[in-house]
């Protein structure tokens, strides 16, 4: 199996159709590769073999009987710690939740498993998903496999991290502000964040229920496409969960983007480091080639993003960490009192960053101070939501950048919050707007970093957004 | 704007949240960082703006109601309930004692 780093979701089913390996080879591989790999990067917190292994069996007993193997059968899949697996452990990269095993699978591991996936273990993330860097985790920072002293981004940094080590075919990550796009396009990988309630919530460990999202990062367009067509789809579990039918993803992406109307944001080109624009650039005119028609169109509300954003998910936050206080997960620092058992609990086992939001959410929800924050902050986010609308009416998708930067060296950035949440400029927007949107890798700076072209589209127009992508990716991208 | 040491203990007895010295000088710097920042939204007009809780549904407020039965799937019993209990005692989760007899 000496191509396991780069295999795709159709090489692994090749491999196992013409029998070059079987389902249980490739899961014993698969994680002996990833646990070999992995100090280079720390891109897993903890794996799963057994998961992976017992899975296999079934793959190869269908596989003996002739039987179809599912969408992603015997294909390796790395999960984000944040999201629950039944008897594995779920750490959230916290201390508070350190010896956490869940009773019960998310929606989404739920699926990838009746799909067939081989799940090698739990991806390293920013504590509680809360972070741009990944260097917010309890358990040390993840690497960029790309360029080793700088970070993958995050918060779901281990899942982009795994993919583009090759120490799995695709992963599982969650995007609140960003946290799936952004990595991808730090690690030069493709990274999908659906519409909201495209995909359940339940067993995602909440932090900003009204801006959580989960969704696959894999090395190509039509990987995560599938990793998508896997996990989609209406749950009764979760009540946001949305009803509308999913798309033929793989059947979408194929039609022609000829006579497509692309809209270029042009606030979203303002402010960004010159190499990374010139980039972004370079792949519309790509799109241009291909028959897409490219126009100006203004998101006026941008300059308040940041904050509308900040105010929201911290509020939110503060309320879903409210959970942690030493009772019922796992972790306890004793003290006399009730009250001081549930403060030293929460102060010593929460890092910085979860603090920190928890304050400020607590903050902007007190008394006094809700009007000119919180509902402030709704009717802001309506505005941009607004933005959006206006926007998409006229073209069918909008193409910006992903970050204003590639990837940055390891440190950089802890000593200041407000730069590090600055940073989220142009992520955040789509997921207060609930719309899809994707990275996709648009070529390399000078110094070999990744940037990542994101692509917006309208309401369950997931599929517009995948055509756009895959053919991008098929004409050869930005080298 | 300024957001003093006092502020923050005040909001951390809220959030049930101890915080060190050290963590109370930060937090008061940050705060006050990240709140002014966030100020600019009082430039914003807003007077005729509905707020959104909640960014998309696309179904009907009620679709997601439903009978009122057990649901199998979610169910768990009580010693799969109190597995991740950091103290548990004949079939309870256990704090310390709040109430004196």
């Amino acid at each position: 199996m000496q191509n396991l780093a780069s295999f795709t979701i159709a090489q692994v089913k090749e491999g196992l159709r013409s029998k070059q390996f079987s389902a249980l080879e490739l899961a014993r591989e698969a994680v002996r590769f990833a646990e070999a790999e992995n100090p280079k990067t720390n891109a897993y917190l903890t794996f799963s073999p057994e998961l992976a292994e017992s899975a296999a069996l079934e793959i190869d007993a269908k596989l003996a009987r002739g039987e179809d193997i599912g969408l992603l059968g015997g294909v390796p899949i790395a999960v984000k710690d944040v999201l629950s697996t039944k008897g594995v452990r779920t750490t959230c990269a916290s201390r508070m939740l350190e010896n956490y095993v869940p009773a019960y699978d998310a929606t989404a591991v739920e699926k990838l498993k009746a799909a067939g996936a081989l799940i090698v273990g739990k991806a390293n993330c920013d504590e509680f998903a809360m972070g741009s860097s990944n260097e917010n985790s309890a358990y040390g920072p993840v690497r960029n496999p790309v360029s080793l002293d700088r970070v993958p981004g995050g918060s779901s940094g281990g899942s982009a991290a795994v993919v583009a080590q090759g120490t799995a075919v695709a992963s599982l990550g969650s995007d609140t502000g960003g946290s799936i796009r952004q990595p991808a396009s730090f690690c030069g990988v493709v990274g999908v964040t659906p519409t909201y309630g495209r995909v359940s919530r339940y067993g995602l460990v909440a932090f900003a229920s009204s801006l959580d999202h989960v969704g696959p990062l894999a090395r190509n367009v039509s990987d995560a496409a599938t990793v998508l067509q896997a996990i989609a789809g209406r749950d009764e579990l979760d009540a946001t969960s949305a009803f509308a039918p999913v798309d033929d993803y793989l059947k979408e992406m194929r039609k022609p983007v000829q006579g497509m109307k692309i809209g270029i944001p042009k606030e979203y080109f303002e402010g960004l480091e010159a190499e990374t624009g010139d980039k972004i650039y370079a792949g519309l005119e790509v799109l241009k080639k291909l028959g897409c028609e490219v126009k100006e169109v203004s998101l006026p509300h941008t300059p308040y993003a940041i904050s509308c954003y900040y105010i929201i998910c911290t509020a939110e936050a503060s309320s879903n960490l409210a959970r942690y206080d030493g009772v019922r997960y796992t972790a306890r620092v004793e003290a006399a009192t009730l009250n001081e058992m549930y403060s030293r609990t929460r102060g010593e086992l929460f890092g910085m960053e979860c603090k920190r939001r928890i304050m400020l959410g607590t903050y902007v929800l007190s008394h006094g101070y809700y009007d000119a924050y919180y509902l402030k902050a709704q009717k802001v986010r309506t505005l941009i939501a607004g933005d959006f609308s206006n926007a998409l009416e006229g073209v069918d998708a909008l193409v910006a950048p992903v970050s204003p930067f590639p990837a940055f060296k390891i440190g950089e950035k802890m000593a200041d919050p407000m730069q590090m949440y600055l940073s989220d400029i142009y992520t955040i927007t789509g997921d207060l707007a609930g719309i899809p949107c994707m990275s996709v890798p648009c070529g390399k700076t000078a110094a070999g970093l990744p940037v990542g072209m994101q692509i917006f589209s309208g309401h369950f127009r997931e599929s517009t957004m995948f055509r756009l992508a895959y053919a991008f990716e098929q004409a050869g991208g930005v080298a | 704007m300024e957001f003093s040491k006092e502020d923050v203990r005040k909001v951390a007895r809220l959030a049930n949240l101890n915080l060190n010295e050290a963590e109370v000088d930060r937090m008061a710097h940050d705060m006050g960082e990240v709140l002014t920042h966030m100020e600019q939204l009082s430039t914003l007009d807003t007077s005729n703006v509905q707020p959104m809780a909640q960014v998309l549904f696309d179904a009907p407020a009620t679709a997601s109601l439903r009978e009122d039965v057990i649901r199998k799937r979610t169910l768990l019993g009580t010693e799969e309930a109190l597995r991740n209990a950091a103290l548990s005692g004949a079939g309870h989760f256990k704090v310390p004692r709040v109430i004196e007899r």
